[in-house]
């Protein structure tokens, strides 16, 4: 059965357009049905590096990693993820590294699984409390404007920044 | 498997690394980023750290990733990289050319007292390395094997990992910045220009 979670394809393609159009080329993921169109993208895309990762805060070294050598880069993840990250992203606040991060959010408007909640409910103030910039999307037309504010926060004014792709957004996932 | 540990890290990790000049190095914290800032007088080829325990080693995949015409090499504790031990996973599937991995394994955590790590009680990080796929690894517990770790790090075609097995002498003494944003900066100055 198919469903319709997370594969809201035109503004996801759209997203993956701007991402390139900015010169990202290293895009670092754990596999998430909100982010499947864009890991797909990156995938299909020979001129882009696309990684899986066994957990996300490898994605945050790697990311400043690549900047060390002039990459742009991001990392998709899911909001679980962001609670695997917490330490690493004391290397971004210490050296200052230009960071992007999409976060398709579970736990949180409309959510059936309870598992989901605590960190959908977390990512926000976790993410502040270590000085990123938290920023939302909730509709598909904020989507590119909101990245875009990102990718000139991080790659203009070394900030690191949480795009969350809301679950009002990305609609909750069906069971 | 041996168990030796009789190389000093003072003197073996500079015979195994040879001229640091030839890689871009990323450093896990404590003992093997004073072992490589007391080699290069804390150069701007090296980023070290002194926390975000477990990512030594996918920084320097991401930055093999982004330089594949530079050859970066990865130096790290047995603590460190068991942190992290999946980001052995994560290069294995992609096995960039110009990366390697040397793992300083004193079989203790040194900085915070010496308590003994998992590999003191048998585990190997070698092995995992290559059930991680890595194509070239090796253990390095002589003298006489020292000359084939310096030259393997340098000319592995595929990833490689070197797990340097090593006593509990401490690293050397170095005062080295503790400013990661300096240091970044220094860093990409020195390979980007002002980029």
């Amino acid at each position: 059965m198919t469903s319709e979670y997370g594969g809201q394809e035109t503004w996801q393609k759209d997203l993956y357009k701007l991402l390139r159009s900015n010169e990202v080329k290293l895009f670092c993921y754990v596999p998430d049905g909100g982010h499947k169109t864009l890991i797909n993208e990156s995938i299909a895309d020979p001129k882009v590096l696309s990684v899986p990762l066994t957990t996300e805060e490898e994605g945050v070294a790697m990311c400043a990693g690549a900047h060390l050598g002039g990459t742009k880069s991001v990392l998709l993840m899911q909001s679980s993820g962001v609670g695997n990250c917490v330490n690493m992203f004391a290397l971004l606040k210490n050296g200052q590294f230009p960071f992007v991060t999409i976060v398709t959010m579970r736990g949180e408007f409309g959510e059936m699984n309870p598992w989901q909640v605590p960190m959908g409910q977390g990512v926000q103030p976790i993410v502040e409390a270590m000085g990123m910039h938290c920023l939302r999307a909730e509709t598909p037309e904020e989507v590119s404007t909101t990245t875009q504010a990102a990718l000139d926060m991080a790659y203009k004014s070394n900030q690191s920044v949480a795009v969350l792709l809301t679950q009002k957004l990305i609609g909750a996932k069906p069971f | 498997m041996s168990n030796t540990r009789s190389l000093d890290r003072k003197s073996a990790v500079p015979a195994v690394v040879g001229n640091p000049d030839d890689f871009l190095i990323i450093c896990g914290l404590a003992g093997a980023s004073k072992d490589i800032a007391h080699l290069t007088n804390d150069g701007d080829n090296i980023f070290t750290m002194a926390g975000a325990m477990g990512g030594a080693t996918a920084m320097g995949l991401g930055l093999a990733l982004s330089r594949p015409d530079k050859k970066v090499l990865v130096v790290t504790g047995d603590g460190e990289l068991l942190m992290n031990v999946g980001t052995l996973a994560t290069v294995g599937i992609l096995k960039p050319a110009n990366l390697s991995i040397l793992c300083v394994d004193n079989g203790h955590y040194g900085e915070t007292g010496y308590q003994e790590s998992h590999t003191q009680r048998g585990v190997d990080l070698n092995l995992i390395a290559q059930g991680s796929a890595i194509p070239i690894t090796r253990t390095i517990d002589s003298e006489d094997q020292i000359s084939e770790a310096r030259q393997l790090l340098r000319d592995s075609n595929g990833a490689s990992f070197i797990l340097l097995r090593v006593n509990t002498e401490p690293p050397p003494s170095i005062k080295r910045s503790m400013d990661a944003t300096e240091r970044k900066i220094a860093f990409r100055k020195a390979l980007l220009g002002n980029a």
